[in-house]
């Protein structure tokens, strides 16, 4: 399809300005710009139809089942929009006197309140706008506490190999060093690893329970005892939060302090980019570190701050849609939510057994990993052409090639909002691929065959990106 | 699976070209055929030093990103900088595209043979 600059045409406008009725004033020269922004030129049902021509070639919750292990891509209730659009939210500014915006300010509260709550956590930030500046954020607030003790020889952070990628990229941010952690036979961490790592070197350990790879970490109790024995501090990332909700909480682990993902677990925008909000939680112990002004005050209590991480009060209408999700479902809702993403888990994972049984066979939590290692021995069909091949069924890859342990994985995880109907759905469609496979393996290899894109050279695209639009 | 006789192996699948105190160190065929097709090197600088079990660079693929260990200790004196413009020489042949030449190196061991190395892969392969 064509880009936007090839549909503009010069002169063309969308709105019609009338004619200013004040004094024409010259900018200094130096003010200037030398040429005119190189801007598309469209009137407005162009744009109108070249932006839905973009979305339809696009795949979101909207157009179907979105396995994207990791990433809960559950569908986002329509009453969080309605709620995050009423005009004393949407049009306020931060600036304005706190006496008018009380209604916003307990909103943040409010927040505060529940996600502490399902947390097990004392106090939270709501300034971190994603995940990962969450992660920044918290192991911030654990290299301060460690230095207010004197203790700057503590500069490793512990990670198993199977966590997420930002966390050894955040950790390296703060300038920790990073250990890696191997897994265990089932996929947990391995203790004895973990026994030989700890030291007065350590600041902490960075994990996720349950793991990438679905599964709860049945030590949890141990490993964070023993990193608290190191003098170290336990840091939970939120990313898989939605396997617990309401069934137990992260504080209650021994975790010190978390990050959230609020557009996975409570249902905020995700995927386009964006705005995110990667609140930020702490025990007791932490929050003096918390940044200032994160509740919209300067609080000269807390001096030893790491000070402000975003402007004012982070993404608010995130937040505003987050609690509105949390009171919607209520505590019952909330712990429903987690049973039944891992139910749901638990019926597509044996549901595929058949065919592609589970890296890890036994009961997972929210996801669930399979390997194409045989598979791609036998057959040469990888986790790649699998997933290639699903587009054709109406239905989102699963995330590949994560966690990394896992040679050829899909990573599976279905959400507690899709029905029996698009589970069986989906089973339908792994089965009917692993057919293919044994058939006509290297038909596999021409998939998609029904997507407006089948294989974009996606090698060329990372060795020579081009990232704007190569005028003439 | 090419595997050089005359090169030293480490199970974290680098090849080491031994020459007294100096080594150069790449990355296996059979490592780069896992990986598959590179498209980003992270090399380190010269002087940098390097210790054993610890990752001096790292390379991405459309996959995913991947460290490279230091099977030795050492200091750097080189490095293969034309690898940055085309981390495909990589794919292209693993055993000609050194990454770094390291100098005053200990902890030599512990290093896999060409036949040892084999036997190994063909337990992961």
């Amino acid at each position: 399809m064509k880009l936007i600059f090839e549909r503009s045409v010069k002169g063309r406008r969308t709105f019609q300005m009338p004619a200013s009725t004040f004094p024409k004033r010259e900018l200094p020269e130096a003010l200037k710009r030398k040429t005119a922004p190189r801007l598309p030129e469209m009137s407005e049902v162009a744009i109108s139809r070249h932006y839905t021509k973009l979305a339809k070639q696009a795949f979101g919750v909207n157009s179907g089942f979105y396995p994207l292990g990791s990433c809960t891509m559950k569908w986002n209730p329509r009453i969080n929009e309605a709620v995050a659009a009423l005009p004393g939210f949407a049009r306020v500014h931060p600036l304005q006197p706190r006496d008018t915006v009380q209604g916003s300010h307990e909103v943040l509260n409010k927040a505060r309140e529940v996600l502490c709550e399902i947390t097990g956590m004392d106090d939270m930030t709501f300034q971190p706008a994603a995940g990962a500046h969450g992660e920044y954020v918290g192991l911030l607030l654990m290299k301060k506490y460690h230095e207010k003790r004197g203790d700057f020889q503590r500069t490793r952070v512990l990670i198993p190999d199977s966590a997420h990628g930002t966390n050894p990229a955040s950790a390296s941010m703060v300038g920790f060093t990073v250990t890696h952690i191997p897994s265990d036979e089932n996929g947990c961490v391995n203790l004895d690893a973990l026994k030989a790592a700890l030291d007065d070197t350590v600041a902490g350990l960075m994990l996720t329970n349950p793991n990438t790879m679905g599964i709860f970490d049945p030590n949890i109790l141990e490993i964070t005892r023993l990193v608290h024995e190191a003098g170290g501090l336990n840091y939970y990332d939120g990313a898989n939060l939605n396997a617990i909700m309401g069934w137990v909480r992260p504080g209650d682990m021994g975790f010190d302090v978390i990050h959230l993902n609020l557009h996975k677990t409570f249902s905020t925008p995700h995927g386009g980019g964006g705005p995110g909000a990667g609140p930020v939680g702490c025990k007791e112990i932490l929050r003096p570190y918390l940044p200032q002004s994160h509740m919209g005050e300067w609080d000269s209590r807390r001096p030893d701050s790491v000070g402000q991480v975003r402007a004012f009060f982070g993404n608010f209408l995130v937040v505003a849609r987050a609690l509105t999700y949390a009171l919607t479902l209520g505590k019952e809702g909330i712990t429903r939510t987690s049973g039944m993403a891992v139910l749901n888990a638990n019926y597509l994972m044996r549901k595929i057994e058949p065919y592609f049984p589970p890296y890890y066979n036994r009961i997972c939590m929210h996801e669930f990993v399979i390997s194409l290692e045989k598979v791609k021995k036998q057959s040469g069909v990888g986790a790649l052409d699998v997933a290639k091949c699903l587009l054709d069924y109406g239905m989102h890859p699963p995330t590949m090639y994560f966690p990394l342990n896992v040679p050829e994985a899909l990573m599976v995880e279905p959400t507690e909002t899709e029905n029996r109907e698009t589970l069986d759905e989906a089973a339908q469609a792994f089965a009917e691929i692993f057919e293919a496979i044994k058939n006509d393996p290297d038909s596999l290899h021409d998939c998609p065959k029904t997507t407006y894109i089948s294989r974009p050279d996606e090698v060329g695209a990372a060795r020579n990106p081009i990232v704007r639009y190569q005028f003439d | 699976m090419n595997i050089p006789k005359n090169l030293k192996y480490a199970a974290t699948h680098e090849w080491l070209q031994v020459d007294g105190d100096k080594v150069t160190i790449g990355i296996t065929d059979f490592a780069q055929k896992e990986l598959g097709d590179l498209v980003f090197i992270n090399l380190p600088n010269v002087d940098d030093e390097v210790a054993v079990d610890e990752a001096f660079a790292d390379v991405e693929s459309v996959k995913a990103v991947s460290d490279i260990i230091s099977p030795i200790n050492g200091v750097i004196y080189e490095v293969n900088e034309a690898l940055m413009d085309a981390p495909e020489l990589i794919n292209e042949d693993a055993y000609a595209a050194w990454i770094v030449k390291v100098k005053d190196v200990t902890g030599l061991e512990n290093l896999l043979d060409a036949d040892q190395y084999a036997d190994l892969i063909s337990k992961e392969g």
